[in-house]
């Protein structure tokens, strides 16, 4: 208990530097995987092949190779030249988007062929199909998975620490230096996490069972 | 399979398609033409930043750099394989005094970040009169997240089975652990496959984690040649040279993996009967 009440400053500053990361970077995310799905389902092949071609790389790149092109080859090419927290939170938006976009696309590829010919049929637009009848369909298919990639998302931040973003995950060497038990101290970041997790847990949980429908 | 959202096109649709087919690839080149010229423009491509590579002890360095990583990668594979098949043989015991510990422990180490728990390691451990090497730090961090993973990974796929399948197996009189290893096991290990082989690459991305704490795997070693002024300081070619293998590495697995998942969803014979479509999601699918 100590050890965390001595170093409140550290824990404080830490864990709001991975809520603030967390929320930067979840609702970039979702945005760059709105529009790489959006490409990966479009009619247009050449935007399809790009779509699932940065899906494909993305995914099979470690998270730690994207921010280390960031930390460390980022400020060199002289384009914009930005601070360690914006070039941690484009990394985390640059990977996780990769994991959004494949949760969407798999979402709408849950809705039966069927209610799509259907509406058609009925004579809706496109845009009509997509809103009234796909969409809140895939919605259901796509939250719990989606708050699962979140999050990761949420984990991962950690590794941001590793590259001078002050963040929960640097606590450990802060605390080192301080000369507190990294042991006990490391108790409490693994305590903060479960808290900051759980939630998420529940919410994934509750919106499964009040959605589930059984096609 | 985009089929549920429009129709063929007819000819309108297919003018409007090369308009945006057209616009899309100008968007495309122009940002990757952008980023090369950026890179042009600084001198990445200068043959001194690229001189490096002609030296035979940087190559050596590089090998020995990737043999740091694939051991990470084997020992932490292979330990979380047969840690991952402890705590699911404790997850479906019939004992509680067994079953519930491991689920609050599996349920634990989901929850923390493989960092954290690396970081724990190896920065909490020594103090406390433990001493322990880089790798072992990365290993079993590694192996404690990727073991829990993969232990609800195999508790799926045992719980996936139809149940007449042990009830059979008890009816012609096998005991629990016959049924376990004999009938239900190599029929939840072969539809498992290809999400195991798929938990194997973050296993393989996550190893990258040891650079954080100065194990000597692929980016350390981008790191320590990237400093050197003899070589113009080359950290972006290094990088490109790295970010190549780490790439080419793990899709020949996520290939392995796509290709196991397809010949299992062919032959009918392989794919588990009944609840199968219940089956919990990838865990890798979430960028863990």
């Amino acid at each position: 208990m100590d050890v965390l009440l001595q170093n409140l400053d550290l824990f404080g500053v830490g864990f709001l530097g991975t809520i603030e990361l967390f929320v930067v970077a979840g609702i970039g995310s979702l945005i760059g995987g709105g529009i790489l799905a959006a490409m990966r389902v479009s009619p247009v092949p050449f935007l399809r092949a790009v779509g699932t071609g940065y899906v494909n790389v993305v995914r099979n790149t470690p998270l730690t190779l994207v921010l280390f092109f960031f930390a460390f080859a980022w400020n060199r090419l002289g384009i914009i030249q930005l601070p360690f927290f914006a070039l941690a939170c484009a990394g985390l938006i640059v990977y996780t988007s990769a994991f959004v976009c494949e949760v969407l696309r798999s979402g709408v590829n849950t809705v039966p062929v069927g209610q799509a010919e259907a509406s058609r049929a009925l004579g809706f637009t496109f845009a009509l199909t997509l809103s009234q009848v796909i969409m809140p369909q895939a919605v259901r298919a796509v939250v719990p998975p989606l708050v699962s990639v979140e999050i990761a998302l949420l984990k991962n931040t950690t590794i941001a620490a590793g590259f001078s973003v002050v963040e929960a995950g640097s606590i450990f060497p802060s605390l080192s230096e301080r000369g507190y038990s990294v042991l006990v101290g490391g108790l409490w970041v693994a305590l903060g996490f479960v808290i900051l997790v759980v939630p998420l847990t529940l919410l994934q949980r509750s919106l499964e069972n009040r959605w589930s429908v059984t096609r | 399979m985009t089929a549920v959202l429009y129709d063929i096109p007819g000819p309108r649709a297919r003018a409007r398609n090369r308009t945006l087919s057209v616009l899309g690839v100008t968007v495309v080149i122009a940002v990757v033409a952008f980023v090369l010229y950026r890179l042009a423009v600084t001198g990445q491509f200068d043959a001194d930043k690229w001189n490096f590579i002609t030296y035979v002890a940087i190559q050596y360095l590089l090998l020995d750099a990737l043999v740091a990583t694939l051991t990470a990668f084997a020992l932490a594979a292979v330990l979380s394989l047969v840690v991952g098949a402890l705590f699911a043989a404790a997850r479906l015991s019939d004992h509680a005094w067994l079953r519930n510990p491991a689920t609050v422990v599996v349920e634990f180490f989901r929850a923390i970040p493989v960092l954290v728990m690396i970081f724990f390691i190896y920065f909490g451990l020594p103090p406390a009169g433990i001493n322990i090497s880089t790798l072992w730090a990365v290993v079993i961090g590694l192996t404690l997240y990727n073991g829990s993973v993969l232990a609800e990974v195999f508790r799926a796929g045992v719980l996936s089975l139809p149940r007449g399948q042990s009830e059979a197996a008890y009816a012609l009189g096998m005991r629990k652990t016959q049924v376990m290893t004999n009938v239900l096991l190599p029929q939840a290990l072969r539809a498992m496959l290809p999400t195991i082989i798929s938990q194997l690459v973050v296993v393989l991305k996550d190893s990258a984690l040891g650079f954080l704490i100065g194990y000597p795997e692929l980016l350390f070693a981008t790191r320590t040649l990237g400093s050197q002024p003899q070589f113009d300081f080359p950290i972006i070619p290094v990088a490109i040279v790295v970010a190549i293998i780490y790439i080419a590495m793990c899709l020949l697995l996520s290939w392995l993996a796509n290709t196991l998942e397809k010949r299992t969803r062919r032959s009918k014979r392989a794919a588990p009967m009944g609840a199968a479509a219940d089956r919990e999601p990838l865990p890798s699918l979430t960028g863990e």
